[in-house]
């Protein structure tokens, strides 16, 4: 019998929906994958969209040689699993450089980051890149569309984005243009949660909490992943009881104490902070206002 | 009001003590999209930082990133300025404005809401009309000082054009009127006025101050005259009809054929209406075809039966064709199919709609060629008057008959007794060179039945004729400025193939202009109509068999990609006569440019008019570097093949 659709159904569908268009509508897509909660949900859809078949498109992992171990196990499990090709892309230039968080700072995550996923996306030619940034996330993501393009150099023309009505997505781009495709644009954080609760997704271990070492640098916990880590004078990795919110360079994402192990408690946790999900990130910091704009113009996803 | 002392992000008791049973209740919540709208600085993204921030949506690193924002760029002196929550882009907050949507998300213990905001300068009406088209309710702002204005109707007019039911009026900033009732009366009998003329018969009207936070989530004490509910008790307890499309027929537009193997067949699609069980009877459109449901199949498992709103993969019992486009749909009760309309557009380009020029149209997921005829009339927003009009410019609303090249399957947007087909019934118009969504619109009916005319059938087809004179038939569309030497090398290359017996017909303004066209003029329009005749002429004559050489200024890329679209794959020859305009102009055979540098002759290309150049032709010729001879033989070389 016909009933009331849940909320989440009524997400998936829509991302389904917009999924299929894109592989229906242009040459050469691919998936950015991060292996955070969100690109988890992105990718699980893909494979709900298109299942029996496996998704017609490969996974992009941009790379920046500094995630947390557990990224990378999960990352290549997981391509395997849905049965899709994983392509892994490093910036040359930044490995010869050995541009790294600690004394780079911000051309850190320009050149491994920004460069690095245009190079790919140039090498490989696609035109299309699905991504899984929400709209609730950030001021400047909140208005963004669906369907967002980018110049042949990848940039982002906030005053000029095309309409987006109903759920007709126009494709049709110029050579040399390509569009990101955020499916999940409408999902909020604790959508994410519950449908991974729902749906039983496999997620980094790093968002449930354990004994964890870590070090405290300007106002974050940093996690001591890897022997990389320069330790400054007088500090010593302690033992503490921690989980992520967000992921991305170790060196670079603070942590949060805690005690949630599981799914429930995480949600219920993060349902009772006060502070919002990307306070974790460095990154968001070091420009200020409208920072995220700026990047995106740039091309940062 | 206004103080920042209040318990910031908001915790639900039950999120501590039960959260398994909080988030099962929180799935179960019903959803609400809407959309404040109104004119510019009316306070739409004032209030809608507001109802984030009483129903505690705000984050204490959002907050306090507010409060000095507020202070540096804010446009409340000291105090907060909550559409600083809202306007996210950079460009917003330098100018205190809204330009695009912004989506934002909050939830309350009865209801999750979706809410756009939306920009009230009317130069940014499609960004309105973007976040309108999937809206169940619209919050229309008025400034309690300045009453109705024009974009206070065009919002209006454009949020029950879209199938908006539920819309609130928000007279806003009561604070600035000393929360006067009888200024507050006096613009809802105003607007109640002219929204009876655009059919909305029933609205709630509430005074408020999205500013202070009078009547948003807290009953005000300054409006002791006002009894109604408050913004948000309203938006918490209207009724949406979320399944509306449940009671439907059953209808999918095909997204994608799932073909992993060839025992496996699926049509992959977003449900639009109805219900589907397998056995079901189905009909395939615009083919026609029927054939019964098979399987549901999804990721989860086989469903025994799926509805509006899912996305699902179907598999039928028969191998019959049916492909992205195609429209699965109840047998007894499919969409209709035509390739003429009436309909509703709205335009959302700099560049004004040219009749006549083709469009891709998106329809679901079909798109296909398309053009609009001169509109029947344009509204005018302020008096909904019925305006004559030759073409709609930006944010003109008007009603238009289109033509598509192919039927496509279809419904009315709104059907006679209300029901709305947005899937079946909303389109988009995409310029086919710019790429950019020019249009939206909304189909009213078909002009004709199309399903009765049907093509009389040749017994003898284009492939015998042509094989009885032995060539194949093509179009050499020549394009270049005027005096390029268009006519001259066309008349040479059908004087070679008639030597060698091929059976050609030059096409110029000559022959043309004198006759078929005589009728038409030098203005786009009318040149975009030359160019379309003359484009059909020669595909019949290639119908018939023949090599066309046809010789026309035809400046503009769209008409000749139009004509391109028209001939068969690998007929259409663009042959680019590349002169340039200071040797045309010397050469100035019949003293036209002459005329024309004079303003003797209006619209001359190259002139006063732009010659926008092939970027891809099959042939360039470039007369400053061979004579007309070697030209016309290179391009018989080509045509023949050799
Ligand atoms: N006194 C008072 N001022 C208000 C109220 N609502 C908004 N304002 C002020 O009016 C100005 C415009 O507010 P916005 O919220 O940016 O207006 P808007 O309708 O979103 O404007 P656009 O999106 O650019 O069309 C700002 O300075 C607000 O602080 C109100 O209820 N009372
Ligand atoms: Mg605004």
């Amino acid at each position: 019998m016909a009933r009331a659709l849940t909320h989440l159904e009524r997400l998936e569908a829509e991302s389904i929906h917009i999924i299929r268009e894109v592989v229906a509508e242009t040459d050469n897509p691919v998936m950015l994958y991060s292996v955070g909660k969100d690109s988890a949900v992105m990718l699980h859809l893909a494979k709900k969209a298109f299942y029996p078949s496996p998704p017609p498109f490969p996974l992009l992992h941009v790379d920046t040689t500094w995630k947390f171990k557990a990224m990378y196990d999960l990352r290549d499990k997981a391509a395997k699993d849905a049965g899709m090709e994983l392509l892994v892309y490093q910036n040359e230039e930044a490995k010869e450089r050995g541009i790294n968080p600690f004394d780079h700072g911000p051309l850190h995550t320009d050149m491994w980051k920004t460069e690095g996923l245009k190079q790919a996306l140039n090498l490989y030619n696609f035109d299309a890149a699905f991504g899984g940034a929400r709209r609730d996330e950030e001021k400047s993501r909140a208005k963004e569309r669906v369907f967002s393009f980018r110049s042949a150099s990848h940039g982002w023309d906030p005053k000029n984005q095309r309409p987006e009505l109903w759920n007709l997505y126009n494709a049709k781009k110029a050579k040399g243009e390509s569009i990101r495709i955020f499916p999940i644009s409408n999902w909020t954080e604790l959508d994410i949660w519950q449908y991974i609760q729902l749906n039983k997704i496999e997620i980094v271990p790093l968002y449930f909490s354990a004994p964890r070492p870590v070090v405290e640098r300007d106002g974050l916990l940093i996690m001591v992943d890897d022997e990389r880590m320069p330790l400054k004078d007088g500090e010593v990795p302690e033992m503490r009881s921690i989980r992520f919110r967000t992921l991305g360079c170790y060196p670079l994402t603070g942590a949060v104490e805690s005690e949630a192990a599981t799914l429930s408690e995480v949600i219920q946790e993060m349902l009772l902070t006060t502070t919002s999900e990307r306070q974790g990130r460095a990154i968001d910091k070091d420009a200020g206002d409208g920072s995220m704009e700026k990047k995106k113009q740039e091309g940062y996803f | 009001m206004n103080d920042v002392q209040n318990p910031i992000y908001k915790t639900d008791a039950l999120i501590a003590e039960d959260i398994d049973k909080y988030l099962d209740a929180h799935q179960h919540k019903t959803m609400l999209r809407f959309i404040t709208c109104g004119s510019v600085d009316d306070g739409k993204s004032t209030l809608i930082g507001r109802l984030l921030y009483d129903s505690k949506m705000i984050f204490e690193d959002q907050l306090e990133a507010l409060q000095a924002d507020s202070k540096r760029v804010g446009t409340q002196g000291q105090e907060i300025d909550f559409a600083l929550l809202v306007d996210g882009l950079a460009a917003e907050r330098e100018q205190g404005i809204t330009i695009d949507v912004a989506y934002r998300f909050f939830t309350t213990e009865k209801r999750k809401f979706i809410v756009a905001d939306t920009p009230g300068h009317e130069q940014y009406t499609r960004n309105m009309v973007t976040g309108a088209s999937t809206a169940d309710l619209a919050v229309i702002l008025i400034d309690a000082r300045k009453g109705v204005l024009v974009q206070t109707r065009r919002h209006s007019y454009l949020a029950q054009l879209v199938g908006i039911r539920n819309i609130v009026l928000a007279v806003n900033k009561m604070d600035l009127v000393d929360y006067d009732q009888s200024a507050y009366l006096d613009i809802v009998q105003d607007y109640r006025e002219f929204a009876a003329q655009i059919g909305i018969t029933d609205f709630t009207a509430i005074p408020i101050s999205g500013f202070k936070g009078d009547n948003v989530t807290d009953r005000s004490a300054n409006t002791p005259w006002y009894d109604g509910p408050t913004l948000m008790e309203h938006l918490e307890s209207v009724e949406v009809s979320a399944d509306a499309d449940l009671a439907k027929p059953f209808r999918m537009p095909v997204q994608w054929v799932n073909r992993p193997n060839l025992d496996f067949r699926g049509f992959s699609g977003l449900i639009s209406g109805g219900t589907v069980k397998p056995g079901d009877a189905v009909r395939i459109v615009p083919s026609g075809k029927t054939s019964t449901v098979k399987s549901i199949v999804t990721f989860d498992g086989d469903l025994t039966e799926a509805q509006a709103g899912q996305s699902v993969t179907i598999t039928l019992d028969d191998e019959v064709d049916c492909s992205r486009g195609s429209v699965i749909a109840a047998a007894d009760s499919p969409p209709q199919v035509a390739d003429q309309f009436e309909a509703t557009v709205v335009w959302m380009a700099d560049e004004a709609l040219l009749p006549g020029r083709s469009y891709w149209l998106k329809l679901a997921t079909q798109t296909v060629s398309a053009s609009l005829q001169a509109p029947k009339y344009a509204v005018d927003v302020n008096t909904m008057e019925h305006l004559a009009a030759k073409t709609l410019d930006l944010n003109a609303i008007g009603v238009a008959e289109l033509v598509t090249d192919k039927p496509i399957a279809f419904l009315p947007y709104k059907d006679e007794d209300g029901t709305l087909n947005k899937t079946l019934g909303g389109f988009i118009l995409i310029d086919k060179i710019t790429n950019q969504t020019v249009g939206a619109g909304m189909l009213h009916f078909a002009l004709r039945r199309s399903q009765n005319v049907h093509w009389q059938a040749l017994d003898i087809t284009r492939e015998a004729r042509a094989g009885m004179k032995n060539q194949e038939p093509k179009v050499l569309w020549f394009t270049g400025l005027s005096g390029s030497g268009k006519s001259t090398i066309a008349n040479l290359v059908e004087k070679r193939l008639h030597r060698m017996n091929r059976h050609s017909f030059l096409l110029d303004g000559d022959n043309v202009r004198h006759g078929l066209n005589k009728d038409l003029g030098f203005t786009d329009t009318d040149r975009i109509e030359n160019i379309r005749r003359v484009g059909e002429v020669a595909r019949l004559m290639t119908d018939a068999g023949l090599i066309v050489v046809t010789a026309f200024i035809s400046p503009f890329r769209a008409e000749r990609e139009m004509v391109r679209q028209m001939c068969a794959e690998g007929e259409f020859v663009e042959v680019f006569i590349d002169t340039p305009l200071s040797v045309a102009e010397e050469r100035d055979v019949k003293g036209l440019y002459k005329k024309a540098r004079a303003g003797d002759l209006k619209n001359f290309t190259g002139i006063d008019s732009p010659y926008e150049v092939p970027e891809a032709p099959e042939l360039r010729i470039d007369t400053t570097k061979m004579t007309a001879e070697e030209a016309a033989d290179r391009i018989v070389e080509y045509v023949l093949g050799w």
